[in-house]
């Protein structure tokens, strides 16, 4: 049995690796699940719907009922149609503005870790400049500056993002650039573009991966405050934060529960299960880790 | 030790300077204070005449040198909506905003430090797994959408708390009463801090249990009770120490959106409706004096950690 288990271990791929480690984590194997389930959701919101997002189908303010799941809103719109897409638009600017922010983050890091000097210098002082603003201060900001919409969210979060990134890249560069197989590369005149995005950037994916999920997290939650403040996501178009901005009025609040606690259920229940996923990979993915 | 101290000083004035930079460029590009003056009844020239008289007319650098001085003598602007000076306004928003921001702080440290010590002690049992659970949801939980579930059950539901402003209108107002209006936005604030928070300080604890100074103290046979009190936690304040340095910006952002929930009359709901009206000046000045504030923050963070842990490299 024991030599079995061994012979298993030795033959597999460094992904198979990662995912036994990563199932060890019951929490972050559920967590996976629910997020294919409500990202599935999302992805064929057009099919599964049952109305059309922005369409008038049935009374105002209705109370759940067999025809409506969730109800109506206030001028009518089924809400459980309004949930799948505004998860839609949630998840979509999550991704991209993690998307940006990392690849921002990555080559600012990669050039400050590698070049090191005054390039180093003046990036890490931006850096230090940017950190510095509170975050949700500088979004609010610039989203008071451009006009607000779904692109100029993802733009702004995606640009606000990366000091975090490049910071942990820089690092780990630095670390790298130690290395014999980097001296050994750089002994043998390899050119510069191998070096970095041939040899160091692939040993620098785990943390990278690791802090991109709790960036998604985080930008998933920057959304929803935004546009529950009315800077985000523009109406018509459903988001999960501006399907919780119609809370502020009383009535809502007190007698229509169906209008905003559903939008606000997926918002903890998807950043929730993302943050699992993120600390089993940094588990699963850290080399150093027992077994 | 002098000279780490003095080399991060030195390090963030640049830092400074660029914050200053930045904080300009942004509110050029927001827009230039001409255009309020400008409407059917305001001629061509009046406005140039105005341009001139506030220096517009001069090239960018020199206009940021003059806002610069200005600054330095603590001229922050006037606000375009009520003609009142920036600092003033400031000063007046910020005492409710620094006691929400203080209590929530001490509130979330009481919260995580015995909870994130206990966690550590007892990794992987099942109260540690419900302890990491719960600075989960701290941390997933918009907190708009805590705050508004807390508003439903305890102001419209159970009618017993208070859901906006800081005092009860026409009232004195006084001690019990402002601490009543505060328990829901420090419930708020401190949950999603405690959630960072507990993470952080059970790692911290969960390092320095392993080190061979705690192998050599239970070895001893002094008890546990003694090995963790007496040995892990005076080192586990270190990290602690970073935490709340870490915190300050976290804290200036939540206010933000608390204080809109809450209606508490402090410097986020002056910010978030500067920014509504386009008030440039106001959210320059609030963005500048937070990021000041956090630049201070993380080098006295940074010097204190020096000075309490004397194991760090000072290069």
């Amino acid at each position: 049995m024991k030599k079995r288990n061994k012979a298993d271990i030795t033959s597999e791929s460094y992904l198979q690796t990662v995912f036994r480690r990563f199932k060890r984590h019951k929490l972050a194997m559920g967590s996976l699940i629910v997020v294919i389930l409500l990202g599935g959701a999302a992805l064929f919101a057009p099919v599964i719907a049952p109305y059309h997002p922005d369409e008038i189908v049935g009374t105002f303010s209705g109370a759940p009922s067999m025809e409506h799941l969730l109800g109506t809103d206030q001028i009518g719109r089924d809400v459980l149609s309004r949930l799948l897409y505004a998860t839609r638009i949630s998840l979509l600017v999550g991704i991209m503005a993690t998307l940006i922010s990392t690849v921002v983050g990555v080559i600012l890091g990669l050039i400050a870790g590698y070049f090191g000097g005054v390039a180093d210098m003046i990036i890490m002082r931006f850096t230090d400049m940017v950190m510095s603003f509170p975050y949700i201060l500088l979004v609010l900001v610039a989203a008071a500056i451009f006009k607000p919409g779904l692109w100029s969210i993802i733009l702004i979060l995606g640009f606000v993002d990366w000091p975090g990134i490049a910071r942990l890249v820089r690092g780990n560069v630095l670390n790298l650039r130690e290395t014999n197989f980097i001296k050994g590369n750089i002994v043998a005149g390899m050119p510069l573009r191998h070096i970095l995005f041939s040899e160091i950037l692939p040993n620098t994916v785990a943390p990278i991966l690791v802090y991109a999920t709790s960036v998604l997290a985080l930008s998933m939650l920057d959304e929803a405050a935004l546009s529950f403040l009315g800077m985000g996501v523009q109406p018509p178009t459903a988001s999960l934060g501006n399907m919780l901005n119609g809370a502020e009025s009383l009535t809502v609040l007190t007698k229509q529960p169906w209008l905003w606690i559903p939008a606000g259920v997926v918002i903890v229940v998807l950043v929730m299960a993302i943050n699992f996923i993120g600390d089993a990979l940094r588990d699963a993915l850290d080399p150093n880790s027992k077994s | 030790m002098g000279k780490y101290i003095l080399k991060r000083i030195l390090i963030a004035i640049p830092v400074l300077i660029g914050i200053t930079i930045i904080d300009y460029v942004i509110m050029c590009i927001a827009g230039s204070p001409l255009e309020m003056l400008q409407g059917p009844r305001v001629s061509e020239a009046a406005v140039e005449a105005k341009a001139i008289a506030m220096g517009l007319d001069q090239p960018i650098y020199v206009q940021y040198f003059v806002w610069l001085s200005q600054l330095l003598q603590g001229n922050m602007g006037y606000s375009i909506r009520s003609y009142q000076p920036v600092s003033s306004m400031i000063a007046e928003h910020l005492g409710p905003t620094l006691l929400l921001m203080g209590v929530s702080l001490v509130v979330s440290l009481l919260i995580a430090i015995p909870a994130g010590i206990y966690s550590a002690v007892h990794q992987y049992s099942k109260g540690d797994y419900a302890v990491v659970t719960f600075s989960f949801l701290g941390s997933s939980i918009p907190s708009f959408f805590l705050a508004l579930l807390l508003i439903y059950i305890f102001t419209v539901k159970l009618g017993v708390l208070p859901s906006s402003g800081m005092t009860t209108l026409g009232s004195e107002g006084g001690f019990m009463d402002v601490a009543r209006h505060m328990i829901m936005p420090v419930l708020v604030l401190a949950f999603s801090l405690a959630g960072s928070n507990i993470r952080y300080i059970r790692s911290a604890v969960l390092e320095i249990l392993q080190q061979d100074y705690l192998r050599t103290a239970k070895a001893k046979g002094i008890g546990r009770f003694k090995v963790i009190y007496k040995h892990a936690l005076r080192n586990a304040l270190v990290p602690i120490v970073t935490v709340i340095g870490m915190q300050i910006p976290m804290l200036f952002g939540g206010a933000v959106i608390i204080e809109q929930v809450f209606s508490w009359p402090g410097l986020g709901l002056m910010t978030m409706s500067a920014i509504t009206a386009r008030d440039y000046p106001v959210i320059m000045g609030v963005c500048l004096l937070s990021a000041v504030v956090v630049l201070l923050a993380n080098l006295v963070t940074d010097i204190v950690y020096a000075v309490v842990d004397p194991t760090i490299s000072l290069d």
